[in-house]
């Protein structure tokens, strides 16, 4: 299973640099768990201290905003992508 | 001279330096410009301001600039005044309409916020401006561009009124139209802005940005002779605004212009495009973001990046939330328009409706005293009212044609 994970520039200091990385995960949630065990650190710039996506983190699987599908609890399968988009701004 | 202190992020806490960048990393909260207050204290009074030009700058010291303003040397100051048939029609003791509509150059509140990006764009020394607009934002920015000598793109959902399209293209910048709503457009900015240099005034630039729209606030007090009103009401897209307005009430607090701030805000927005008002009513802790569907395309923003904020603000000051149907809307445009002769865009029918609900709900008793803000110009969202209003009376050019209508019409 490979899931592409497109990375927001402050964290890709935790992913050596690199603004696209291959991960894999059943959910959201498991996705960053796995994102977690590869580069430590990232889960808790995404994770409030409950383990709950921080409120100004977007995520968009396939270009749709996760709160429109399951939340973080929103299912993943092969090939699928993810964008984690920082506080949206605008307006 | 400068009087900011810092970027801070809203969430966590953690300063920043003065860059073009608008999200903390470690926690991804929005940034906000923070001010030294003290300093500002002894350099700022309302003498000064009173004896100073009449635009958005008379402010300069809490505008988060570090030399002197470079663009919008004409923008804000806009009247203020008491809408007395409307006070009649709504069975109230007093309200104030703030009219943006009437804002230089481009006839809405976005002449303010761009004024001070643009400036502040200047000082970072960027080339390229550009935006991600439900149309006001792009006609100020592709405006001010010119005059600023900067080169511009504006990015904006396929669908907007024509009006808001060809006011952006006159001034010969680069339109992209998306094909999306305003979220989409939204997002695609955040990584164009991420990937590119260029100064998206509304991404990298908005805590300098937003800063603009507290002049809306400070003229209202300064208009109303260094007092505030009891209530404000306030059309919400993102909620920047209202954040905004309550944050200059503040500062004035803060450094003595006014004694107290005692204003209740209200938040207006349409019911096909309702995240922070249905968050606010449902007593939410999140907000959920919804695909828009209403008229009021200038406030179809899904995902309100300042909504929990407004939200707080909304419920500190024990203000409400209302929305407007479509057909609300324009019976709040054509009353402002009929009763007041002020012809406001989408987004001041919604305001004006909004207004209306809160005094029949008793949620606005009837012996106080309402400021109704006004952000946008009726000439350019024209569709919304097209088919709704009467007919121009074709005759020859000939007086018995004439007074054969008159007879019949009378």
């Amino acid at each position: 299973m490979s899931i592409k994970v497109r990375i927001p520039t402050p964290l890709q200091k935790l992913t050596d640099g690199k603004s696209e990385v291959e991960s894999s995960g059943k959910t959201v949630i498991q996705l960053i768990d796995e994102l977690e065990k590869k580069y430590p650190g990232i889960k808790e710039r995404l994770c409030d201290e409950k383990g709950n996506i921080r409120r100004f983190i977007n995520i968009f699987v396939n270009e749709k905003d996760i709160r429109f599908l399951k939340g973080q609890k929103t299912k993943l399968k092969n090939g699928d992508e993810v964008s984690i988009i920082p506080a949206i701004a605008g307006g | 001279m400068s009087y900011v202190k810092s970027l801070k992020c809203r969430e966590c806490g953690r300063t920043y330096p003065k860059k073009p960048i608008y999200v903390c990393e470690w926690c991804f909260g929005p940034l906000e410009v923070v001010y030294d207050y003290g300093k500002i204290k002894k350099v700022l009074t309302k003498e000064k301001i009173f004896s100073r030009e009449k635009n958005l700058w008379r402010y300069k010291e809490l505008l988060p600039i570090d030399g002197e303003p470079t663009v919008g040397l004409h923008s804000g100051f806009t009247p203020l005044f008491e809408a007395k048939n409307l006070e009649k029609v709504f069975g109230v003791r007093k309200i104030f309409i703030k009219d943006d509509s009437v804002n230089h150059p481009t006839l809405s509140f976005k002449d303010r916020v761009v004024a001070v990006a643009l400036s502040k764009a200047k000082e970072f020394g960027f080339k390229m401006v550009a935006c991600a607009s439900t149309g006001n934002l792009a006609n100020a920015v592709a405006s001010h561009s010119r005059s600023a000598g900067f080169n511009c793109y504006v990015f904006i959902p396929a669908n907007l009124e024509k009006s808001k399209i060809i006011s952006s293209l006159i001034y010969g910048v680069n339109l992209i139209a998306v094909d999306g709503n305003y979220d989409d457009v939204n997002r695609l900015c955040g990584e164009i802005a991420s990937k590119y240099k260029w100064a998206f005034v509304n991404v990298n630039l908005r805590p300098y940005y937003a800063e603009g729209s507290k002049t809306y606030g400070f003229e209202i007090v300064e208009q109303l002779n260094w007092r505030v009103p009891q209530h404000i009401i306030i059309p919400a897209a993102s909620g920047s605004l209202l954040t905004k307005i309550y944050k200059a009430f503040k500062e004035f607090e803060q450094l003595g212009f006014i004694k107290k701030l005692n204003t209740k805000f209200h938040i207006a927005q349409a019911s096909g495009c309702s995240p922070i008002v249905s968050a606010l009513k449902e007593k939410s802790e999140i907000i959920k973001p919804v695909k828009p569907n209403t008229i009021a395309k200038s406030l179809a923003i899904g995902n309100p990046a300042d909504g929990i904020y407004a939200i707080d603000i909304v419920k500190k000051t024990r203000g409400f939330g209302e929305v407007a149907t479509d057909e609300e809307i324009v019976e709040g445009i054509k009353l402002l328009a009929e009763t007041e002769g002020i012809f406001t865009e989408t987004a001041g029918g919604v305001t004006v409706a909004v207004c209306k609900k809160l005094i029949e709900s008793k949620k606005i008793p009837k012996d106080e005293e309402i400021i109704i803000s006004i952000t946008g110009n009726g000439l350019k969202t024209q569709e919304a009212v097209e088919n709704k209003i009467g007919r121009p009376i074709k005759i020859k050019p000939n007086m018995a044609e004439f007074e054969k209508f008159l007879k019949k019409g009378a």
